[in-house]
This record gives structure tokens, sequence and C-alpha cells, in this order.
């Protein structure tokens, strides 16, 4: 249990680190709270900038997670615009971009993520862009509208969600992608076929197996794409979205271990019982599947933020939650609970030409995965299903003509 | 703007004004009201923003959405009167509204 002065000082002020210090009140933490962010804002939401955001459908109020004032009223020091320069772990004190030396009682680590920056000719050029922070967004955006091309790099979620909110804005998408179909690293064949039709159905160019080598440009804004194979992509804008690296060098500078994220147990605790790690930042352990991952979302940042805020507080620990994450594209709502390890056998419920079905994921009789497509039902069973490890019967699970409710009997 | 009385699953009443537009689970997460997770933050992708509309008020709050049904329908404890609050708008109209939490979300 946290003692009356006890000072947590988070690093980070993203979507793990901002619900960090709010639960910590919430659980009644009394001690004093520092929340530093490198960012000038409070903490927001990330998920709306390349949907309802990047298409005028919500403003910059609806993304905070707080309102402003919050902070200050629940006794949490917000520091905007700072970073952690060092952790001394002996001397339990953090050094900051400002100069200041903070102690800290506990140190929470919510450093989160950067995307990867494409090294290559002309990637310095005006237009070039990439879209992680409301800054991003924000210039993003203002490059987008009627008869603007934008050139996406990456057929990932970013780059899909961003290609749809182009065109709902009356411009067009050409979507570059180096592997052999969409959505390589983060979903299934099956859905990564699904939305390149649905794609190129509404006017998209979907590009697979085309590698770039550079971006051109003149007066020192980019004005085309150049491929390996010699094509040139002629565009307006170009958003590079090929993923992202956690930021853990701060905490393997202070000897925690890490392994693409700072390690952490189930509490979100590192090997030192004063430093948490959560979100993006962090490689944690999934119960359900009996390994070490480290799922880049924001359910995974708060699931890790009750972990730690209770662990700190003394509050018994939350049950494990089935990793999961949404997306939204078009009218189409994609809804994703689990993840497809050890999978031997994949069951399409619905039809995809409808525009309304579900991918399970299976190891056995045992579902690893759902991808829902317009399927409410499936993902909800789904993910209770996972989380029960329940056994179905593969038959009647793509029989849509038998409900959920009667699969889960 | 509405007063808005969210009440947890031990009884705790939180009372809250909340600004007309917003969403009854905007006002909760906002004001720091426990209990309404809105894990997705309101895109009717995840159901932990689920309440229960005291029954004066379910005429006002209008009726769910075939995706939030169809969410609803497997969220735990779910009663006639469960809505997902990140569907439920904000207007004058609502003053005074009453909403209760579920057990299974605290």
């Amino acid at each position: 249990m946290s003692q009356a002065g006890e000072h947590v000082l988070i690093l980070g002020a993203g979507h793990a680190g901002g619900t960090a210090a709010a639960l910590l009140r919430q659980y009644g933490h009394q001690g004093p709270i520092t929340l530093v962010g490198d960012e000038p804002l409070p903490p927001y939401q990330r998920p709306p900038l390349s949907k309802a955001w990047l298409k005028g459908e919500a403003d910059a109020d609806s993304l905070a997670l707080k309102p402003a004032e919050f902070y200050a009223e629940a006794g949490i020091d917000f520091r905007p615009g700072v970073s952690g320069v060092s952790i001394g772990r002996t001397a339990k004190a953090v050094t900051l971009s400002t100069g200041d030396t903070v102690n800290y009682d506990y140190l929470i680590l919510a450093t989160g993520a950067r995307v990867i920056q494409l090294k290559m000719p002309g990637a310095e050029l005006g237009g070039v862009l990439s879209l992680r922070s409301a800054a991003d967004a924000e210039a993003l955006k203002a490059e987008l509208g009627p008869g603007k091309r934008v050139a996406i790099i990456g057929g990932g979620y970013i780059g899909l969600e961003v290609a749809a909110s182009a065109l709902a804005l009356g411009g067009s998408a050409v979507v570059i992608e180096r592997e052999q179909r969409l959505l390589a690293r983060s979903g299934s064949e099956k859905i990564a076929e699904f939305f390149k039709g649905y794609h190129e159905a509404r006017g998209v160019r979907v590009m697979l197996g085309a590698s770039v080598t550079g971006f051109v440009g003149a007066g020192g804004r980019v004005t085309g794409v150049h491929l390996a194979d010699g094509q040139m992509i002629d565009c307006d804008v170009a958003l590079v979205g090929v993923g992202i690296l956690p930021n853990e060098e701060l905490a393997a500078e202070a000897d925690l271990e890490c392994a693409r994220g700072v390690v952490v147990d189930l509490e979100a605790r590192t090997a030192d019982p004063s430093i948490f790690a959560i979100g993006d930042c962090a490689f944690r352990p999934l119960p359900l599947y009996d390994r070490m991952f480290g799922p880049e979302s924001v359910p995974n940042a708060l699931e890790q933020a009750k972990q730690a805020a209770s662990a700190i507080v003394g509050r018994a620990p939350p049950a494990p939650e089935v990793p999961w994450n949404w997306s939204d594209q078009y009218d189409l709502k994609l809804q994703i609970a689990g993840l497809p390890f050890d999978v031997d056998r994949v069951v399409v419920r619905g039809d995809p030409a409808a525009g309304k079905f579900a991918v399970f994921h299976m190891k056995g009789d045992q579902i690893q995965q759902v991808e829902a497509v317009n399927a409410a039902p499936e993902f909800m069973a789904g993910k209770q299903f996972i989380l029960n490890r329940k056994l179905v019967d593969p038959t009647k699970l793509a029989d849509s003509a038998i409900s959920m409710k009667e699969v889960a009997a | 703007m509405a007063k808005i009385t969210y009440i947890d699953h031990e009884g705790g009443e939180h009372v809250v004004d909340v600004k007309n537009g917003l969403s009854v689970m905007e006002g909760a997460v906002k004001n720091n009201v426990p209990g309404i997770d809105a894990d997705c933050g309101g895109a009717c992708a995840c159901a932990t923003c689920h309440v229960y509309v005291d029954d004066a008020w379910t005429e006002k709050t209008g009726k769910a959405s075939a995706m939030e049904e169809s969410m609803l329908d497997f969220a735990e404890n779910v009663e006639p009167n469960s809505r997902l609050s990140c569907q439920i708008k904000v207007s004058d109209d609502l003053e005074g509204l009453v909403v209760r939490m579920p057990e299974s979300q605290h």
C-alpha cells in the first residue's frame, strides 16, 4: 500500500500515463503525483486522430482524456513539454529535460512509442508526414481535402484509416505496401483481402510488393514517391505509416531489461520493485497465451495502467483481459479480440461480400482470435470465449444461421 | 447542460454537470467518475461504458441502435434498461438523469 507522502512520478502523458494518474486518485492514492509529458497537450486519445478527428467529426475537447483543469483539481502536477533524460535507480531520482531532478517513491514509465522513420532520399521534404501525435494529425489534416492526392507508405491500420479519411474529405489515396498483402503485421490474410477489395471499390489504389526508394520534390515540397521498379507515384502529400518502436531507451540505460519494450510482470512492474512500465513502451506477459508480447493498443495501455495503479495502492490486481483493438474505415467497424498465436484452423462466419462477417483463428476447438467486420455479436461472444478458453464446435461456428448464443450453449 | 447522477454499484452517488453534445459516458470519464471505463473512447466498440438508465428516463434517452443492441446482447449483467452510455447524447432534456453502473464495471 502506498503511504500518504509517497510520490508517484509518471514519465509520459499519453493514454497510459494519463489514465494511470487518474486511476491512482480514483483508487485513493494520497501522495503527490507528477505527470510529465513531452507534448504540449494534456493526455488525449490518439485513435480518433486517423479517424473521426481527421474527418473533422471530433474537436480538440473531445480528444482530451480529462478537462485541462482536472489535473490541478486532482492534485496531479502535470508538466507538459518535458521529458525524462535519465533514471538514477539508487537515488530513486529522474533527471528531466528542464535540468530538474525529481525524486520518486514509484516511477511509472509510460513513454509510448515512436514512428519508424524511413531513411531515404527526400524523406526530409515538406509534406512527407507521419501520424502519431495531435500535432502530426494537425499537419496531415491541413494537407487533405478535395482533389488532394495522398501517397501512403505502409498498408497497416493507420494507412488504411487515413486512406478512408482522405476519400471522405474528397481526395484520393494510393497505398504502397512492401509485402504481398495489406495488414501483414496486424491482420489475417482473409481480412487483408477483404479490406483491399473494399478500398479499391471506393477508388483507392493499392500497390502490393512495392518498395519505396525515395521521395522527389520541388521547392522543398514532396511531389512524388519513387518506387524500386522505377515507377513514380505523384502526390501532394505522403504519409509514412510503417510501424512503431517502443521508447525503451531510458529504461535500458538504467539497466532494466528490454525486449522490444521494457520487460514487466502482471503488475506492470519491472525487476526494480519501484519502477513500472505501461502501454506501448512495455513488453508484458499475456496469461491467456502463456507468453510475453507488446500489444500496441489503447486497451493494452488501459489494462496496464490499472495493473500498475492497483499494485501501487495495494488494491487487488485486476482480472486479466483479452487483448483487443478496433478500426473504423468507411462504414466498416473492425473489432479484433485476442491474438493469432498457435493457430491451426481458420473459420469464416458470415459473408465478406455482404460486408458483415467474422474470421475466427482457432487452436483446436479453442478460439485464439476473432476479427469481426460489422459483426458485434461475433466480437463480443468471441472475446468471452477467448477469456474463458471455451471449446466451440467449428462447424457450428461457421454456420451463421446458428446464433452466437447457440454456439455458446 | 444537464445535471447527471451516476450511481456506482456500491451505491455511491456522483453528481456532475455535463455539457450538451457530450455523451453520458464522456460526462463520467471527464469527471473521473469510477465505473465507466470506455476503453474505445465512444466508438461503440467495447461495451465498457454499460449503464442502467433509471426507468423514468428510458423514454428521453431513446432507443439503442442495432449496433449497440448487439454489443449489449453479449455484455455482462444486461437488463432491459441497459444502454451504452457513449451512445446517449446529453441535452437540456436530460436534466436530472440518473444512471447506475453494473457490478462488472468496478
